[in-house]
C-alpha cells in the first residue's frame, strides 16, 4: 500500500517549468530512491511535500490526507521527518538538548507553553533522549555543543532528532553530499540499520549511485521535470534511458 | 531550592544579597568627603536601579532567548505606567492594583504589537517594533492627549474620584502606598560619618524584582525557555520538527511586554508622574544598551547592565566644572586647566560620551557583555591555581 500519493504535480517557476506532470508512489516500509541529474526536480519535489513550496497543480497525499495548504510544522506533525542536505541542527545547543526538542515535539505537539517546569523534571523525555543517542552511539557527546561536532556526526545526529519523533515517513535529501568516503559508508550502514530495526518508509534524494543502489528498493528516475521510469535498482542500472539521462551516452540530433 | 539547581541558586541568593543590602553596598563613602558624590544609595537611585532591572530581565527573555531584537520595548514600558495612574486616579493609591493593572495592559498590547510585528523577523522585526513604539509616543503626545495628558503629563490630583479611598483632608495630597505603608517612608541610619537610607518603596521594588528574577531563572531553566533558544539556534529546524515557532515567540514577546508593564508600574508607584517621553525610542535603545553591556541571554548580564548604565547615568552627570575643579585642585595651574577641559566632555552632560565609549569597548572586546568579562576574571585565577584547565566558557550554556 502507498504511504504516499503524488498525483499529477506540477509546478513552475516564472518561465522554468521545474515540475511537469509527476506521479510517484512511495510504497510503505520500503526505501525509495529519487535520482536525477541537476536540475531534474528532485528538490522542488521534496520541498512540495514538506510544505515548503506549494505546487502549482496536483496532489499529495500522506496516509490518505492531503499534505497541500498545511505548514511544514504541521506536516511534520503528521508523521513526515525531513533530513537536509546540511545538517540542519540547533547549532547554539548541546546534543543532549537536540536531541530532547524533538522528543518535546513529539509529546507536547506543536506547541506547548511549560514556562515553569524544569528540563531536570521531564524524566520521561530525558529517558528517551538519552536512549536515542545511545542507539546512535552519540551518547558521551551529550554536553557538547552541536556546532562544533564533526560533519557525520552532526548528520547522525539530524537523523537520530528525525527519529526520536517515530515518524512514518523519513525523507533524505542528499544524506551523504560532501562527506568523505568513510563518513558515506557509516551514514549508509546507519540507515540500512533503521530500515531493518523500524517500521519507517525512507524516501531518499541522492547523487551518490552507491548509497543508492545499497539502501533502495525502488527507484524513480527524474528527468526535467518528470519521473522517467521507475523500478528496482538492478532493472535501473541497465536501462538505456537512464544511461542517457545521467551519462549522455546516447545522443538526441539537436 | 525553589525548584533551582544549585548554580542558580546561588546566583539568585547573590542577587538577592545585594538588592537588600544596596543601601549599604552603593554608600561606601562617607557623608562630606571627597567622595561622597559617588555614592548611589539614596532612594530615588536605587529604585531606578532596580526598576530598569527589571525591565532589563524582561527584554532579555526575549533578546536573550529567541534574538528578536525589540527595539520598541519602551511603549509597553509607558502603557504600563499610564495604566497604573489611571488606578491611583479612580481607584486608590494603593500601589497593588495600579502594578496588576500595568502588567495586564502592558501584556495586552504587546500582544496587539507582537502578533503584527512578529510576522517579520531580523531587522524588519526590529524596525516594525519601533515604529509601533514611535506611534505610541507620537499618539500619547497629541490625539490621546485625553487620556495620557499630553506634554504636561498625568499625575493623582486632590480632586480624583478614587472610590476605594476615603476623601483627603484639605490641602493633603495624594500619596502612593502600600495598604498604609507610603513609598517614600523608611529612616536613616548613621554610623560614624556613614548615612545610609532604607526607603520603603525602594525595598518593595527590590521584592518585586526578585520575584522577577526568580521567574526569570525558571523560565530560563524550563523547556519552554530551551524552545526559545531554537528558536533563536535554528528556526529552520523547529519547523521541520513539528513545533509552531509563532506561538513560542509571541508568548516569549508578551512576557517581556509585561515585564516592561511591571517596570513601568513601579515607576509610577515610586514617583507619580507619567510623561509620554518614557516612551521615545531612546528609553527602548536604552534597554538594548542594558541587556548588550551586561551580557544578552545571561541571567544576571540584564541586571547588572542595568545597574551600571543608570548609575552612570546619576552619577557621572552628576560631575560639572566646579567638581572637576576641585579634583584637580592640587595641580598647577595651566596642567589643571588642560586636565579639566580635557575631562570634561566626558562627564556632566557629556556622559553618553563616556557610555558610547564603554559600550563600543564591551561589544569589542567582551562580546558577552559584563558576565563574559566576570567569567574572564575568574577563569584567570582559576588558571593560576590549576592551569591545565581549559574549558572553554563558550561551550557551556549561557547561566
Amino acid at each position: 500500500m502507498a504511504i504516499l500519493e503524488v498525483k499529477n504535480v506540477g509546478k513552475r517557476f516564472g518561465g522554468l517549468q521545474a515540475l511537469g506532470d509527476v506521479n510517484l508512489n512511495i510504497a510503505e516500509n520500503s526505501c525509495h530512491a529519487i535520482i536525477g541529474p541537476n536540475g531534474a526536480g528532485k528538490s522542488t519535489l521534496l520541498n512540495c511535500l514538506v510544505g515548503k513550496l506549494t505546487p502549482d497543480t496536483g496532489s499529495v497525499m500522506f496516509d490518505g490526507q492531503s499534505v497541500l495548504g498545511r505548514k511544514p510544522y504541521e506536516i511534520n506533525q503528521m508523521g513526515i521527518s525531513r533530513v537536509f542536505q546540511t545538517p540542519e541542527i540547533f547549532g547554539d545547543l548541546n546534543v543532549m538538548e537536540n536531541m530532547m526538542i524533538p522528543c518535546f515535539a513529539k509529546r507536547d505537539g506543536a506547541f506547548r507553553m511549560h514556562a515553569l517546569e524544569s528540563i531536570g523534571q521531564e524524566r520521561d523525555i530525558i529517558a528517551k533522549a538519552e536512549e536515542m543517542l545511545v542507539d546512535m552511539k552519540l551518547i558521551d557527546k551529550r554536553e557538547m555543543q552541536a556546532s562544533s561536532m564533526s560533519r557525520g556526526d552532526k548528520r547522525r545526529l539530524e537523523i537520530a532528532m528525525c527519529l526520536a519523533q517515530d515518524p512514518r515517513l523519513l525523507l533524505l535529501d542528499e544524506p551523504t553530499a560532501g562527506m568523505a568516503r568513510a563518513d558515506t559508508n557509516n551514514t549508509i550502514d546507519l540507515l540500512k540499520q533503521i530500515k531493518e530495526e523500524r517500521d519507517i518508509t525512507i524516501a531518499i534524494i541522492e547523487h551518490d549511485m552507491h548509497v543508492v543502489f545499497s539502501l533502495s528498493d525502488r527507484i524513480t528516475v527524474l528527468a526535467q521535470g518528470t519521473p522517467l521510469v521507475e523500478d528496482t535498482p538492478d532493472k535501473i542500472k541497465g536501462h538505456p534511458k537512464v544511461r542517457e539521462a545521467y551519462l549522455g551516452e546516447i545522443q538526441e540530433a539537436a | 531550592m525553589f525548584g533551582l539547581n544549585k548554580k542558580d541558586t546561588g546566583i539568585l541568593l547573590v542577587v538577592a544579597f545585594l538588592a537588600l543590602a544596596a543601601p549599604f553596598i552603593l554608600n561606601p563613602f562617607p557623608e562630606g568627603s571627597a567622595m561622597a558624590q559617588f555614592n548611589a544609595g539614596y532612594p530615588d537611585l536605587m529604585q531606578r536601579l532596580v526598576i530598569f532591572g527589571i525591565f532589563a530581565i524582561g527584554f532579555n527573555i526575549l533578546f536573550g532567548l529567541t534574538g528578536y531584537l525589540s527595539f520598541g520595548h519602551a511603549a509597553f514600558l509607558g502603557v504600563g505606567s499610564y495604566a497604573a495612574i489611571w488606578m491611583m486616579k479612580l481607584l486608590t493609591m494603593n500601589v497593588v492594583p495600579a502594578i496588576i493593572v500595568s502588567v495586564l495592559f502592558a501584556g495586552l498590547f504587546s500582544l496587539l504589537v507582537g502578533w503584527i510585528s512578529l510576522r517579520r523577523s531580523g531587522i524588519y522585526f526590529s524596525i516594525l517594533t519601533l515604529a509601533f513604539a514611535q506611534m505610541s509616543y507620537a499618539l500619547a503626545y497629541s490625539v490621546l492627549t485625553p487620556i495620557t495628558g499630553g506634554e504636561t503629563g498625568l499625575q493623582p490630583k486632590y480632586d480624583d474620584p478614587r472610590i476605594l479611598d476615603g476623601t483627603l483632608e484639605a490641602g493633603q495630597s495624594p500619596r502612593a502606598n502600600l495598604f498604609g505603608l507610603e513609598m517614600n517612608d523608611g529612616f536613616e541610619l548613621a554610623m560614624g560619618n556613614w548615612v545610609f537610607t532604607f526607603n520603603a518603596g525602594y525595598y518593595i521594588a527590590a521584592v518585586v524584582m526578585l520575584i522577577a528574577f526568580y521567574l526569570s531563572i525558571r523560565i530560563f531553566r524550563s523547556p519552554f525557555g530551551m524552545m526559545l533558544r531554537a528558536v533563536k539556534s535554528n528556526q529552520q529546524r523547529m519547523n521541520y520538527t513539528g513545533l509552531n515557532t509563532k506561538p513560542y515567540t509571541l508568548a516569549a514577546f508578551v512576557i517581556s511586554g509585561m515585564y516592561a508593564g511591571l517596570a513601568g508600574g513601579l515607576l509610577v508607584a515610586m514617583d507619580t508622574q507619567v510623561g509620554a517621553e518614557r516612551m521615545f525610542w531612546t528609553a527602548s535603545g536604552e534597554v538594548v544598551l542594558m541587556t548588550i553591556l551586561g551580557g544578552a541571554g545571561t541571567l544576571i548580564g540584564p541586571v547588572l547592565g542595568a545597574g551600571f548604565i543608570k548609575y552612570m547615568e546619576n552619577i557621572v552627570s552628576k560631575i560639572n566644572k566646579s567638581v572637576l575643579e576641585q579634583w584637580f585642585a592640587f595641580m598647577p595651574d595651566g596642567i589643571e586647566d588642560v586636565m579639566i577641559a580635557l575631562v570634561y566632555p566626558f562627564v556632566g552632560k557629556g556622559w553618553h560620551l563616556t557610555l558610547g565609549l564603554l559600550f563600543m569597548l564591551v561589544v569589542i572586546f567582551l562580546p558577552g557583555g559584563l558576565v563574559e568579562g566576570g567569567q574572564r576574571i575568574a577563569k584567570m585565577f582559576r588558571g593560576k591555581k590549576a592551569s591545565d584547565d581549559t574549558t572553554d566558557a563558550s561551550k557551556t550554556p549561557a547561566e
